[in-house]
């Protein structure tokens, strides 16, 4: 930890408020994320961790408060705007074009890059995905569920992202295919992305995670390394059911 | 050789309502609204023609891209002034906006060019009647024909193969998932107007140059049919409009033909009905899976 808080966060958030109408969702938040690192962000249904990724990504506008990616405020900007600066969301629920193959989500994913990087950026996720080389011309609808969350993280890596924010991944699935998903989200970290995860499984989000914040009601209770989490008497008993 | 006669001019008149159909079609797949002010770009579309070919001696070819210009930048400005704001808005606010849109382009129209009816100037596009033993067959009706075939086609690979019709597809399916892949979808919406209404501009001359009667009410009633025969064919699908709209058409004459002339618009939207009984979404239609 001390070592990061020299270096400045790839990511930081400050101070951050979301309103749905009257509702105050998210009540003045700030969380960093550091260049390689997996941080996540966990809690209960509703606590406001969707919103907090939403957010950042462009999707909502916040009332009040700062988000700035490598030092750049990204204040005011929508989503279109903010994926060419590096930062992309994998929504979710996926949401990956459904009536599209997979090679044409793949393609989508990779809209504000040139035309030229398509090619090689495809073939660098197809050796990360394989599953979905096999797919390639498959309507995407058609995949399975684990095939599509695949499908929407590979959409998501073809910006090249500095931050890859994963909303829910294991949402869904099977628990072998959450094992995957996780293995893969492990597989990412090794080769140096940054990750923002949101999870309400708590246990394999800090089991991967180097870092976690804990989100109720709109405000972070408690954060530290993700390991010592794993031990909190408190975080244990609400959110790892022991 | 009068059913070949009367299937011949069903198919022009439904190749008309096909072109028009598309814009309601990519419009509705597109921004979810149905911009019911379509039918008086088509009408615009005409009298900018009319004038280029009336008043500035324009030749026919620069008449119609001229039309097709002011068509485009009326469709952005519609779009951008009228129905951008109300992105958020309920449906039924814009929806009202666009029957508000349509009044207006009537009366401005009835300002300029006045209530009396004009007659359009025959151009290349009427010029000429084939023969075909005894079946007579004029130069509009292949020109239309032919138009929507190429219209048909090239909008089809539009869609399948740019980047601009990618994105189109994404905003359809996923407006949310569209702007996180960074697609800008205010532009692709804007780009969505433009091609219709530069659609619009043409059908607008193709009508005229079958029904050479020109008044600031021309573009109301052939939008509505082509807005049904877009629901015909499955609002939102391509192929649907094409299918939509020259079903329509063969229907209409079809039916003033052999069962009554007065009932020819009736007959039309008789079958409308009893198609969506059978098949709420029109026949190339899919299922639209409500998002929670």
């Amino acid at each position: 930890m001390s070592e990061k808080e020299n270096k400045s966060p790839l990511l930081e958030v400050r101070d951050l408020h979301v309103f749905y109408g009257a509702i105050h969702a998210i009540k003045g938040i700030s969380l960093q994320v550091y260049d390689n690192e997996i941080v996540t962000l966990i809690g209960a249904n509703g606590a406001g961790k969707s919103t907090t990724l939403n957010t950042i990504a462009g999707l909502l506008k916040p009332r009040q408060g700062t988000i700035e990616l490598i030092g750049q405020s990204l204040g005011g900007l929508g989503a279109s705007r903010i994926v060419p600066k590096g930062l992309s969301l994998c929504p979710e629920g996926r949401r990956i074009f459904q009536q599209m193959t997979v090679r044409e989500n793949l393609e989508m994913g990779c809209y504000t890059r040139p035309n030229s990087e398509i090619a090689d950026s495809i073939a660098d996720v197809f050796e990360r995905f394989p599953r979905l080389k096999e797919r390639e011309k498959q309507i995407a609808g058609t995949l399975s569920g684990g095939e599509q969350q695949m499908l929407a993280m590979a959409r998501a890596l073809m910006s090249k992202p500095s931050i890859l924010m994963l909303d829910e991944p294991s949402m869904g699935l099977a628990p072998i295919l959450v094992e995957q998903i996780f293995g893969i989200i492990a597989e990412l970290h090794e080769a140096g992305t940054t990750i923002l995860l949101v999870e309400q499984n708590a246990q394999m989000a800090l089991h991967v995670a180097d870092r976690a914040y804990v989100m109720e009601t709109g405000k972070i209770t408690l954060q530290g390394p993700a390991e010592e989490l794993l031990h909190n008497e408190a975080v244990q008993k609400a959110y790892l059911g022991s | 050789m009068i059913f070949l006669d009367n299937l011949i001019n069903g198919l022009s008149l439904g190749s008309i309502y096909a072109i028009i159909a598309l814009g309601y079609t990519m419009v509705y797949g597109i921004a979810k609204m149905l911009n019911f002010a379509h039918g008086d770009v088509i009408m615009v579309g005409a009298y900018v023609a009319f004038c280029g070919l009336q008043y500035w001696g324009l030749p026919p070819v620069v008449a119609i891209l001229a039309s097709m210009a002011i068509c485009t930048v009326l469709g952005i400005t519609i779009e951008g002034l009228a129905y951008r704001p109300l992105r958020q808005a309920a449906s039924l606010a814009v929806l009202i906006t666009a029957i508000g849109m349509s009044y207006l382009l009537q009366n401005v129209a009835l300002m300029i060019w006045g209530a009396n009816p004009k007659s359009f100037p025959p151009t290349f596009i009427n010029s000429t009647t084939f023969r075909l033993g005894q079946l007579r067959v004029s130069s509009a009706t292949v020109i239309t024909i032919l138009a929507n075939i190429v219209i048909m086609v090239s909008l089809t690979l539009f869609t399948a193969k740019t980047k601009m019709g990618k994105a189109m597809r994404c905003v359809s399916e996923d407006r949310g998932a569209a702007e996180l892949m960074g697609i800008n979808v205010n532009r692709t919406i804007s780009v969505t107007f433009a091609i219709g209404s530069a659609l619009a501009a043409i059908a607008g001359v193709l009508l005229c140059s079958s029904y050479p009667i020109l008044q600031p009410t021309t573009g109301s009633m052939p939008g509505i049919k082509a807005f049904t025969a877009a629901v015909f064919g499955g609002i939102g699908s391509i192929p649907g409009a094409m299918l939509g709209g020259v079903l329509l058409g063969v229907i209409e004459i079809f039916g003033k033909a052999y069962i009554s002339t007065e009932l020819g618009d009736a007959i039309v939207f008789a079958v409308l009905i009893v198609v969506l009984l059978v098949k709420p979404t029109g026949l190339l239609g899919k299922p639209v899976r409500e998002k929670v």
